[in-house]
């Protein structure tokens, strides 16, 4: 299969949705601009022009709420934020209205909004400009939530949120943009609530979400020279949860590492780690361990940012705690954000 | 919560008199009437009912005194369009055409409720009829309006999106924002503000600045915008007619300020005049503004047999609203098996 990076992916799916569904329409803040959120809606705009990919007035909630209105009556909004953090001046009608409209109506339609949030980790982005929302609106039952980790995810599950009857909030770190990856050429949607066995193992469960499945990854093979098999979930979604794919891979490894781009407390990993003690308590062997960011607001400064980041290297070391091994002259891992280029 | 004040509320007409003689009124005059009867019947209805019988577990947001501005808008109104509003959201619904048994049961908290008991009074809809939806946080269907009034324009359809809200909604952000992109994208909607002096019990000249006006920060934004007598039922809906034709013709979003005065407190069936926030004067003073006995005195002369018929009228809704209420409270609540059914679509 072809590969394409991510988001030449999330382009791909977003032209192919527009071609299929002339009521797809992409609003967003300078979507239509020269480096068009990332190149993701670049050919879109080059393709369906203004009339299909809006460049909004800077008003976060009334476009929130406008993608509402345009839902619930028959177009098929899909609202860009090139800064998840943007998101927050939406949560009124996300959480209000998209997440209830079905349910508070008794059932009679829904508002089925797509919303991409970017999280713009990496180069000094800073308090406001690094965290990952995706546990938040995870909380509200209503949305669906997506971190797609792959290229072939992020079109697929794109795909999925623009045919759906359901409201849902993709949250996509930028660090994965350059990443590439088999993608079909075909728009074939990816469901939600269906995790992936990233890779097979037996010794320990890594739990992953969005960029914390690729640090996963690479924190699996270095372990594998050691001789400890881990086994990498990526959940795909946050909401619905896989809970199935989840339980069945602890149950087979008895121990569980959940990796996140956000903060422990009352976030995805704390409610992996519920989800485990509610369905399989048996099966721990050891206790789990959460890799996830220090309680404190991203830090701008380099070294403090490094340190802020968890990454394959905090993985690696859960995993050898969980099996009773020490590093030893196992050599330490830079996160797969490393290599981002400024200038912002 | 107190007493009415049985000697400031003003009857529409005598309340003795015979039963009409003549055929009923059918010109469009006698129908905005007609209409603002009807609601005015539901309402007072319905508060007794919500006070009496502590079966209504909804918090309830009447239009008692403001009747001119739903029966005015919905008269400009074409069967394609559609309406949103903020937590005051019966008379619009009715005005609208929407189903009253289906109301009554929604307040309830019946399965036959217009939204299956799932919304309550603050998130009444009725498709079929053009009401859209309702919603409870200041401000919050404004924008939703806009989007669903482009999404008609992208469409090249001859629909327009209204909205109602208060006074206080026009102190959130979204309002601004919302105002804002209809007129950058020439949105067919309709703003209606209905001014009524209040957000919940903070007045107007506490929460907006002294020496401006509502109507002149929207004309700011390059909107159509007009101020209307919000009591006067045939001026809303001569300018809500101006505003919705401007819309169908391509000619961008409108406002319109409508001045009313809600009779009762912001929230429930009681009366409130005695808690200090308004003056007796003042709430006497509109109500001696009525605006179903303004439309009454000035249809009169051209309609013989008027006072009968709105006497007739009044017998004829609280008798349809008591049948709603007793079908609602004969029916089915939902089952509790149901519970979360409805959180999300169809598919993953």
């Amino acid at each position: 299969m072809r590969e394409l990076t991510y988001w030449q992916a999330i382009s791909e799916a977003t032209v192919q949705c527009m071609a299929e569904d002339p009521t797809v329409l992409v609003l967003g803040e300078g979507v239509d601009d020269h480096k068009g959120t990332f190149g993701t809606t670049k050919t879109a705009f080059e393709r369906y022009g203004a009339a299909r990919v809006v460049d909004v007035p800077n008003s976060e909630n009334a476009c929130a709420g406008i993608a509402i209105g345009a839902a619930a009556n028959g177009m098929r909004p899909l609202v860009v934020h090139t800064r998840a953090d943007f998101m927050f001046l939406a949560m009124d009608a996300l959480v209000n209205l998209a997440a209830k409209w079905r349910y508070m109506y008794g059932d009679q339609g829904g508002a089925p909004v797509v919303t991409r949030g970017v999280v713009g980790r990496g180069w000094g982005q800073g308090a406001t400009h690094s965290q990952s929302p995706h546990a938040t609106f995870g909380h509200y039952a209503g949305l669906y939530v997506a971190t797609p980790a792959s290229p072939a995810d992020a079109k697929g599950l794109l795909v999925q949120a623009l045919r759906g009857d359901t409201p849902v909030v993709l949250i996509e770190n930028r660090n994965l943009y350059p990443m590439t990856g088999p993608v079909p050429e075909e728009p074939e949607p990816v469901p939600f609530g269906v995790g992936r066995i990233a890779r097979a193992g037996d010794d320990v469960t890594v739990v992953a979400a969005s960029l914390m499945v690729a640090e996963a990854l690479r924190a699996a093979d270095q372990l594998a020279t050691r001789g400890v098999g881990v086994e990498v979930v990526d959940v795909r979604s946050i909401r619905p949860l896989d809970e199935r794919i989840i339980c069945e891979s602890v149950a087979r490894t008895g121990r569980l590492v959940v990796a996140d781009t956000s903060w422990a407390r009352y976030g995805f990993a704390a409610e992996v780690a519920a989800v485990v003690a509610e369905t399989v308590p048996e099966a721990l062997r050891a206790p789990v361990r959460r890799v996830t960011l220090p309680d404190c607001p991203a830090p701008v400064s380099w070294p403090l940012e490094e340190a802020f980041h968890p990454g394959a290297d905090e993985i690696v070391e859960a995993c050898l705690a969980l099996v009773g091994d020490r590093r030893g002259e196992l050599p330490r891992l830079t996160s797969a954000a490393a290599g981002f280029h400024g200038p912002y | 919560m107190t007493a009415a004040p049985a000697d400031t509320v003003p009857a529409p007409v005598p309340a003795d008199g015979a039963a009409p003689t003549g055929p009923e009124p059918a010109g469009p005059e006698a129908a905005l009437i007609r209409d603002m009867v009807r609601i005015r019947c539901v309402e007072e209805e319905l508060c007794d009912r919500y006070r009496d019988d502590q079966e209504m577990r909804t918090p309830t947001h009447f239009s008692i005194g403001q009747e001119a501005t739903a029966v005015g808008v919905a008269a400009a109104t074409g069967p394609d369009d559609l309406v949103y509003t903020g937590h005051r959201s019966h008379a619009p619904y009715l005005a609208m055409g929407g189903d009253l048994r289906a109301m009554v049961a929604e307040l309830y908290g019946r399965e036959s409720g217009c939204a299956r008991g799932r919304g309550g009074s603050i998130h009444l809809v009725d498709r079929s009829a053009g009401f859209a939806g309702s919603a409870a946080i200041l401000g919050e269907m404004i924008s939703v309006a806009v989007g669903a009034g482009w999404s008609a324009a992208l469409r090249g359809r001859p629909q327009v999106a209204l909205t109602f809200f208060g006074d206080g909604a026009t102190e959130e952000g979204v309002f601004h924002e919302a105002v804002n992109f209809a007129q950058v994208h020439r949105v067919p909607v309709v703003f209606l503000c209905e001014n009524n002096l209040y957000s919940i019990s903070s007045p107007l000249g506490q929460r907006q600045p002294a020496g401006s006006t509502i109507t002149d920060r929207v004309t700011a934004y390059g909107l159509w915008a007009r101020s209307v007598d919000g009591n006067d039922v045939y001026a809303v809906r001569a300018a809500a007619r101006a505003a919705v034709q401007r819309c169908r013709t391509g000619a961008g979003p409108a406002f319109l300020e409508l001045h009313t005065y809600r009779w009762r407190e912001h929230v429930g069936p009681g009366w409130d005049h005695d808690h200090g926030y308004r003056s007796r004067e003042e709430i006497d003073a509109w109500m001696a503004r009525c605006p179903i006995r303004r439309a009454v005195e000035v249809a009169r002369p051209t309609q013989p047999g008027l006072d009968d018929w709105v006497r007739e009228w009044e017998r004829r809704y609280r008798a349809e609203v008591r049948d709603a209420v007793r079908v609602a409270r004969a029916a089915a609540w939902p089952p509790v098996s149901t519970l979360v059914d409805g959180a999300y679509g169809a598919g993953r």
